[in-house]
């Protein structure tokens, strides 16, 4: 337990060093703390007893924050949450060494929030207390609207404001969703208590109303973060805006923690209501995808162009989780970890040929391998991970999402029932190919073809002096970024088994009461459509005998 | 001596202390030694202090019962947390009163001319007014409630006027003062019905005598309009709906440190004493053991008073939101703020004994630590001589001033409920209260407002950190004094650091609260015998 507070807190300790200490060694300090908080999360993930189980460890509740609100401090992982903290942690310290020569003014400020915004998000997924998760869940707003309204791009106040309110709105309503869960359980049990795993034994109970409405609320926020169709407007501009660390840390860990959010509160809370509008959430995650899509194919700005395809991308990562059945909400998990890492590397290489030009105007740029060819190799390999080849890490986490949708059908041969199928799968699958078209198109443009260079943006050519430092191609600090994640998602290609095996236990324990709620709520809506195919099913068990 | 005293008059201490400490910083004022006179705040600050010892020493269980409260042992809490946040809002007016005079009279440009100096007044009408709302505390029958309250308002009328100068503050005198004996009136025909329907003056027999109205043929129609009269006179002293007209006006034309002031104590005044007076008539799901031991549920809040307040609480923290957000001024804005958080106040209100009393108590520490936080900062700045009003005055703050900055952001933060500020714990704790008493819809009601707020404190942040220095606030200089910057710092940093003692916070304001229980048994099971 220790090694996750040494996690969090160590980062907050180096802010404060940060901010007292002299800029020079602002960054240096940042570092440190980084890696010691990852080195902390490693050493607890090694020492993980609960690797093959759906436990949390420690199970042990912490020391009372609120006594009488019954507000504790409470961490523990599960295997998903450890993933997607591990994630963090991971990304860190590369944020930092990228930011190196990006980042010339306020520096100590910057280090400093993002220390902070790391650790807060390692809280949010280490939280086992509803109000600490809340915390940790919300206050990452905080560094996040700073870095994007401080070290953005020309709009950047906009983008910043836009994201604060956009998702301050939805979690209001989340937290307004949880004190009422809350408080039936205080009817139940006569106390306050925010534990997690209580209050969803709560809510399960609550009539099925109730459970929609808390559904609802509960979506409305995580949506927000997800970003969910229709309600991702404010993610292309914050992208576009932020510094480039600023936008691999909000691709890759702060929008986890929306799907995260669905798969630890909105999903095993309210059942009765998951199963009830899981088609409204399904077919709102494929108009993103399809919607994003088309975007990104008429998109010339590098980098609006990744962060429509992370819109998509995440719909179909919802599509997976609401399948609602092991293999896609498995394949929704890990595509959560896949997406974070190629996402953000393309998020990097993005910011490492911006940082020579200054443009990411795919008509003005193009025929960059000429120019750059390690960084040509490195953007190619993350393009085609995030398009989803067979061998690299996107693949497995796509194929897992789609199979999922595919097999959700009325007749529930999976074992499960849905009301997915097929079709969705196809549909989505069309998503697919947009992605394979547009991002293969981004390729064409900025890596292959002639060369085309802006005139004014010559490489070293007057652009002060950190950039005269910047070598045409990438230099060993930007290699020493990219290669880490270069090697994880090649190594999560080929070995993608176990984690999965990890991720298998969590996602049961997930959709514990789903095959029966969806049973029911099939029942209530159209009883004759099941009984005509459950005596298809009884024909096949028949013939198959 | 203090065994001598009645009990009532014991728990009086801390009152004495601050009279005392009136009258002396009242002649102090009018010295000719200029180190006398710059004393004064922190003999005002010395008194406080004292009467926070006092306090601790003579409010005792017994002492408390003895004196036959309604609420024993509010005192307890509220007037440590008067006296407390009191301490930081002397601290940042210093320097700022008499300002011009004392600086002509250094300068030898002026003779000291007792008849024009102010300070002493001002600080004795201070001590004067927190005297008042410690008082409240004290009361246990109408007449105490009035003239307490009366004493928070009346040095408050009188501090505006005096503590700048200028048209605009003379019109905020004017128009506070004559609102505000408006709202006295309205208040004081409550009063009188109230008297007529229940014939009498103390709380605990008017509660006896509307327990047994509320047990036979309902609450008498007499009295519910005296108590509807005492609902909206007292919502002059919390800036609550029908009565906030005057909130913005007399904000930005008095001084920032009595807007300071104005925005804390009157608002902890007139929420005791909505606490006092809506103790007497008790709160719905809240239920006393006769007796006999049998459990018997409690009358509660009527439902027109009820009914009249859930549209006091979603009118004024909506019509608080929507008119900050219009705001160039910050002062006023922070007016708009300080209407809309008294809405959140009235959700405690409405859930009633003993968790929404507590939500409220721990929401107004909350709300007076973070609103003195914002003011504090204003204060420790000025341009020109003069006081900062607009958002162009901050614009780019981080530059030249990057500590007030950065406690104006925290204080913002804190203001719209970002966790881990204090304002955060507070909201949710109001939150669990409305819960309590199945209140649903208004905790929609102030999600919805706490998104709305968001637009107008991230200003209040964004602005001093992030925007571009503009012309305006390129002349914005610190004060002479520091300690404004000192008050500013510590209630900013207090925001965070009082949330990580927020159990031991609410656990006081619990233990505040949670006697009116046992009286209220006593009380209740005496009334239902009679019934009987």
């Amino acid at each position: 337990m220790s090694m996750i507070w040494i996690s969090i807190l160590f980062p907050i300790a180096a802010a404060l060093a940060v901010a007292i200490g002299p800029t020079k060694s602002a960054r240096w300090t940042a570092l440190v703390g980084t890696l010691v908080s990852l080195l902390a999360l490693a050493i607890f993930a090694w020492n993980f007893p609960a690797w093959k189980s759906a436990e949390h460890f420690p199970m042990a509740v912490g020391p009372a924050w609120i006594e009488h609100a019954g507000i504790t401090f409470s961490v523990g992982f599960d295997t998903v949450s450890l993933l997607l903290a591990l994630l963090t942690a991971f990304l860190m310290p590369l944020c930092i060494i990228g930011s190196f020569s990006a980042i010339t003014e306020r520096t100590k400020e910057y280090y400093g929030w993002f220390l902070v915004l790391g650790a807060s998000i390692i809280l949010a997924f280490a939280a086992r207390d509803a109000i600490l998760f809340y915390v940790g869940y919300e206050f990452t707003l905080v560094p996040m609207t700073l870095i994007i309204a401080i070290y953005g791009g020309t709009e950047r106040r906009v983008a910043a404001l836009k994201m604060f309110l956009y998702t301050f709105l939805g979690s209001m309503f989340m937290l307004a969703a949880l004190l009422y869960v809350a408080w039936e359980l205080r009817l139940a049990s006569g106390a306050w208590n925010f534990d997690i795993d209580a209050l969803i034994a709560t809510s399960v109970r609550l009539p099925s109303s109730n459970q929609y409405w808390l559904f609802a609320a509960l979506m409305v926020g995580f949506a927000v973060k997800v970003p969910l169709f229709p309600l991702h407007t404010w993610l292309p501009l914050a992208h576009d805006q932020a510094p480039t660390a600023g936008s691999v840390i909000l691709a890759s860990a702060m929008l986890k923690l929306g799907t995260y959010g669905n798969y630890r509160f909105a999903l095993p809370m309210a059942p009765a209501g998951g199963a009830e509008l899981m088609s409204v959430v399904a077919v709102l995650a494929i108009i993103a995808i399809i919607y994003a899509s088309l975007i990104c194919w008429v998109q010339t700005d590098a980098k609006r162009l990744v962060a429509y395809s992370s819109v998509a991308h995440l719909g179909l990562c919802m599509l997976g989780l609401f399948a609602l059945n092991p293999m896609g909400a498995e394949g929704a998990v890990f595509y959560m970890v896949n997406h974070g890492l190629s996402t953000g590397a393309l998020f990097f290489c993005i910011g490492m040929f911006y940082e020579r030009y200054h443009t990411k105007d795919t008509d003005v740029l193009g025929g960059l391998a000429k120019r750059m060819p390690i960084w040509a190799s490195f953007m190619v390999l993350f393009t085609l991970a995030s398009i989803g080849l067979p061998g690299l890490n996107g693949f497995i986490g796509e194929f897992l999402c789609l199979g999922g949708t595919f097999i959700a059908e009325h007749d529930g041969q999976s074992g499960y029932y849905g009301v997915l199928g097929p079709w969705y799968a196809v549909v989505a699958g069309l998503g697919l190919i947009f992605a394979a078209m547009y991002l293969l198109i981004l390729l064409g443009k900025i890596v292959w073809g002639p060369l085309r260079e802006p005139a004014t943006s010559a490489v070293g050519a007057g652009h002060g002096a950190h950039h005269a430092s910047l070598p045409r191609d990438l230099c060993f600090r930007e290699i020493a970024v990219l290669t880490p994640l270069a090697v994880a998602c090649i190594w999560l290609g080929f070995q993608p088994k176990p984690m999965l095996d990890a991720i298998a236990p969590c996602a049961k324990r997930m959709l514990a009461h789903y095959p029966a709620e969806i049973e029911k709520h099939m029942k209530q809506s159209g009883t004759t459509q099941l009984t005509d195919n459950a005596n298809a099913r009884a024909q096949d068990e028949a013939i198959h005998d | 001596m203090i065994e001598a005293m009645s009990p009532r008059l014991i728990l009086l201490v801390p009152e004495m202390i601050l009279f005392v400490g009136a009258v002396v910083v009242a002649i102090m004022g009018l010295s000719k030694n200029h180190g006398v006179r710059s004393s004064l705040p922190f003999v005002t600050c010395a008194a406080l202090i004292a009467s926070i010892g006092a306090v601790g020493l003579t409010w005792t269980n017994e002492n408390a019962h003895a004196a036959q409260l309604i609420l024993p042992m509010l005192g307890r809490f509220v007037k440590p947390l008067l006296a407390g946040i009191g301490v930081w809002l002397v601290l940042l007016s210093v320097g700022a009163v008499d300002r011009r005079m004392e600086r002509a009279v250094a300068r030898g440009r002026l003779a000291f001319d007792a008849h024009r100096v102010v300070q002493g007044e001002y600080y004795a009408f201070f001590l004067l007014s927190l005297m008042g709302a410690m008082l409240l505390c004290n009361a246990n029958d109408l007449i105490w409630l009035f003239l307490a309250i009366e004493l928070v308002s009346l040095p408050t009328y009188i501090m505006v006027a005096v503590g700048g100068s200028g048209a605009r503050t003379s019109e905020a005198a004017v128009k506070y003062f004559f609102l505000g004996a408006m709202s006295t009136a309205v208040f004081l025909y409550g009063f009188a019905l109230l008297y007529g329907s229940t014939g009498s003056l103390e709380f605990l027999a008017i509660r006896e005598s509307l327990a047994l109205q509320a047990a036979g043929s309902g609450i008498d129609t007499l009295a519910m309009i005296g108590l509807a009269l005492i609902l909206l006179g007292l919502c002059f002293k919390i800036t609550a709906v029908p009565m906030h007209f005057y909130a913005p006006d007399v904000y930005e034309g008095a001084p920032t440190h009595v807007t300071a002031f104005l925005s804390f104590v009157p608002k902890v005044a007139g929420f005791t004493a909505l606490v006092l007076i809506l103790s007497c008539v008790g709160w719905a799901g809240h239920s006393l053991i006769d007796s006999d031991g049998v459990r018997i549920a409690y009358g509660g809040l009527p439902t027109p008073l009820a009914a009249i307040l859930w549209m006091i609480a979603v009118l004024t923290m909506t019509l608080g939101n929507l008119g900050a957000l219009l705001q160039t001024s910050i002062k006023r804005m922070l007016a708009y703020s300080s209407i809309a958080h008294s809405g959140y106040l009235i959700l405690g209100l409405i859930a009633g004994a003993t968790a929404g009393i507590e939500a409220i108590y721990f929401y107004l520490l909350a709300y007076g630590v973070m609103t003195t936080a914002s003011f504090a900062a204003l204060c420790a700045l000025e341009r020109r001589g003069e006081e900062l009003n607009s958002f162009d005055d901050l614009a780019g703050l981080r530059v030249r001033h990057p500590v007030m900055a950065w406690m104006l952001a925290l204080s913002a933060a804190s203001l719209v409920g970002m966790p881990p500020f204090i304002g955060f714990f507070g909201k949710v704790y109001l939150f669990i209260a409305a819960f309590e008493a199945n209140q649903f819809g208004l905790v929609l009601a102030a999600v919805l407002n706490s998104a709305i707020s968001a637009l107008y404190y991230l200003r209040l942040a964004i602005v001093p950190l992030v925007s571009p220095p503009s012309a305006r606030s390129e002349e914005v200089k610190t004060t002479g004094s520091r300690w404004p910057q000192l008050a500013a710092i510590v209630c900013g940093v207090g925001t965070l650091l009082l949330s990580a003692m927020a159990g031991f916070l609410l656990d006081s304001a619990k233990a505040s609260v949670g006697r009116t229980a046992v009286v209220t048994t006593a009380a209740a099971a005496d009334s239902t015998d009679q019934a009987e």
